[in-house]
């Protein structure tokens, strides 16, 4: 195993975050999936827009709302260019995955009937669990959850089984956060488009990993969150297929998403501005194009195949150390491994790791349905980036010995 | 590591206590949904006085620690005094207030915790439960 071409320092001096010691020790910061860090050229652009170009979008005849809108809208023009959508009209930015999916929820609601169903997995996010219970409880729907593997895998083959006349709406994760697989979705969609039912994919552990072109995987509805991809908290996209942000009603109201208001009759505004209601977070949006163009400049290729070897490298080496369990061992993966180690529970192995300088996630990762499933309460998750060396791997294997060495 | 002293470690290995009581007058289930550790604690009363207090559940070495030191503390104490002190034990992991308690002695081994804040709940997470079981039957209390 070898390290592809890829000059990890050289971007590491990006990241001013990472240069840091914690309890002494250097960081290695190992938690990604939770949130990534943002490259200088992200907080730089933050920087230039709050310090020369700040002012209220689309309102405004004046120079700096004229910059703030052409920035705004530029970013949107960013985002349709990396997830490859037809038109920015279809391009919602949203303050998150978890806003975003809640959208899709709302707006679907008032045409879901007592009987209908909704197909989910059992490797959900919460953020793609409760958005769908809470609409089955509004309207009598039924929440069905297609099931996984041992090793983490989604047993596509149940799925058009499991779709029937009254099927709504499919939703399924592209990345899984606590496990790490990547889901075949392209084949997912095709399979639920052949009985007409649309497909939402939660794209928020992908975007940092993978290309995504939404026309070829055919998906309806993609969401994904600034944070996890470089970017800033508070932002997010939702992507959805015109034909479906134009049937579909606004979810909240307010400014930006009217045309015209009067006491008795409303005009909504165009797509996508039609889901943008209030001042929208303008410099999240603008960052988000930064941290877009910073993937972009490293190479979408590169940083797959530079994280692909960085897994394997964590894998290989976990996999070595006695008591050690694998939670999440998919054939196709992206570089996230969730593990649990006997005697150890995962909290204490965070606390004693973060003594280390280690930064890992332990706990439910926001999917208790697969933590039930393994029958653990909690794994410990290393998640990588393209900024992780394997020296960061050596340190955390390393601190897992000393925790192992106190506690087991 | 201040956190995981000695003391801490040897209770957490050979947790005392960690049995389900013969009898059983009150208890009370601890529970920490950001981790799913729970905890049960039992008193088997004797004229108002604790005649067995023991614990049984799954946690972390802070959580199993407290637990046990918290069996030990409170074992034989008249209800009013287990009150006082479970009282202070909660202050003191919580607040960092030093009571002048003989019986806490080995409690104090917990302090460490003070420098992890996300690690507070775990220690207290006994005491709650203890004291929701002086309080009344069969509850369950959230650390949330
Ligand atoms: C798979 C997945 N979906 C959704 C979310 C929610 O993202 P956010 O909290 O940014 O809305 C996360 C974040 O942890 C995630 O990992």
């Amino acid at each position: 195993m070898s390290s592809p071409a890829f000059d990890v320092q050289s971007i590491r001096n990006d990241f001013p975050i990472l240069h840091q010691e914690v309890h002494g020790c250097p960081l290695a910061f190992l938690d990604s999936a939770a949130s990534a860090q943002r490259p200088q050229q992200v907080l730089d652009a933050i920087d230039h827009y709050y310090s020369h170009d700040h002012a209220n979008v689309h309102r405004g005849v004046h120079t700096l709302s004229h910059r703030a809108t052409d920035a705004y809208e530029g970013a949107r023009e960013k985002v349709r260019a990396f997830i490859n959508a037809k038109t920015t009209q279809e391009i919602v930015f949203t303050s998150g995955t978890t806003e975003a999916i809640n959208l899709v929820a709302a707006s679907l609601g008032p045409s879901i009937c007592a009987g209908d169903e909704i197909l989910i997995t059992h490797m959900e996010h919460h953020s793609n669990i409760v958005p769908w219970k809470m609409l089955c409880e509004r309207s009598g729907a039924v929440l069905k959850v297609v099931p996984i593997d041992r090793d983490g895998v989604l047993l596509t083959d149940k799925i058009p089984d499991m779709i029937n006349a009254r099927t709504r709406l499919l939703a399924v994760t592209h990345v899984s956060n606590a496990l790490g697989t990547v889901n075949p979705v392209k084949s997912i969609v095709a399979t639920a488009h052949t009985a007409g039912v649309p497909v939402l994919l939660d794209g928020a552990q992908a975007t940092l990993h993978a290309a995504v072109d939404v026309q070829e995987l055919d998906c309806d509805f993609y969401a994904f969150s600034g944070h996890k991809m470089c970017g800033p908290t508070g932002i997010g996209v939702l992507y959805g297929r015109e034909a479906w942000l134009e049937r579909l009603p606004p979810w909240q109201g307010g400014g930006e998403m009217i045309l015209s208001v009067t006491f008795t009759d409303t005009v909504y505004n165009k797509l996508p501005y039609k889901f943008e209601a209030g001042t929208p977070n303008i410099a999240g949006a603008i960052g988000l194009g930064a941290a877009i163009d910073y993937l972009l400049h490293i190479g979408r290729g590169n940083i797959a195949a530079y994280e692909k070897y960085l897994l394997d490298y964590l894998t290989d080496r976990l996999a070595q150390i006695e008591g050690l369990r694998l939670i999440g061992t998919a054939p196709d993966k992206a570089g996230v491994q969730s593990f649990v180690i006997d005697g150890i529970h995962p909290h204490d192995l965070g606390t004693v790791l973060d003594h280390k300088g280690v930064a890992i996630r332990t706990g439910h990762h926001c999917a208790m349905p697969v933590m039930d499933f393994f029958g653990v309460p909690g794994t410990a998750r290393a998640s990588l980036a393209f900024y992780n060396t394997t020296a960061e791997i050596d340190q955390l294997i390393d601190a897992l010995a000393v925790a192992r060495e106190m506690l087991a | 590591m201040e956190i995981y002293r000695e003391r801490v470690l040897s209770h957490y290995r050979e947790p005392h206590n960690q049995r389900h009581p013969d009898s059983v007058d009150h208890q009370a289930i601890g529970f920490n949904p950001l981790c799913g550790d729970k905890l049960t604690v039992y008193f088997a009363l004797e004229n108002d006085v604790l005649a067995d207090v023991a614990f049984e559940g799954t946690g972390c070495a802070i959580a199993i620690a407290s637990a046990s030191m918290m069996t030990e503390a409170l074992q034989g104490l008249p209800l009013a005094r287990a009150q006082q002190l479970i009282d202070a034990a909660r202050a003191m992991l919580a607040h960092g207030e030093m009571p002048d308690e003989e019986r806490l002695a080995e409690v104090r081994a917990l302090e460490g915790v003070r420098e992890y804040p996300s690690r507070i709940k775990c220690a207290t997470l006994a005491w709650s439960a203890a004291a929701a079981a002086l309080d009344g039957n069969m509850q369950q209390v959230s650390t949330e």
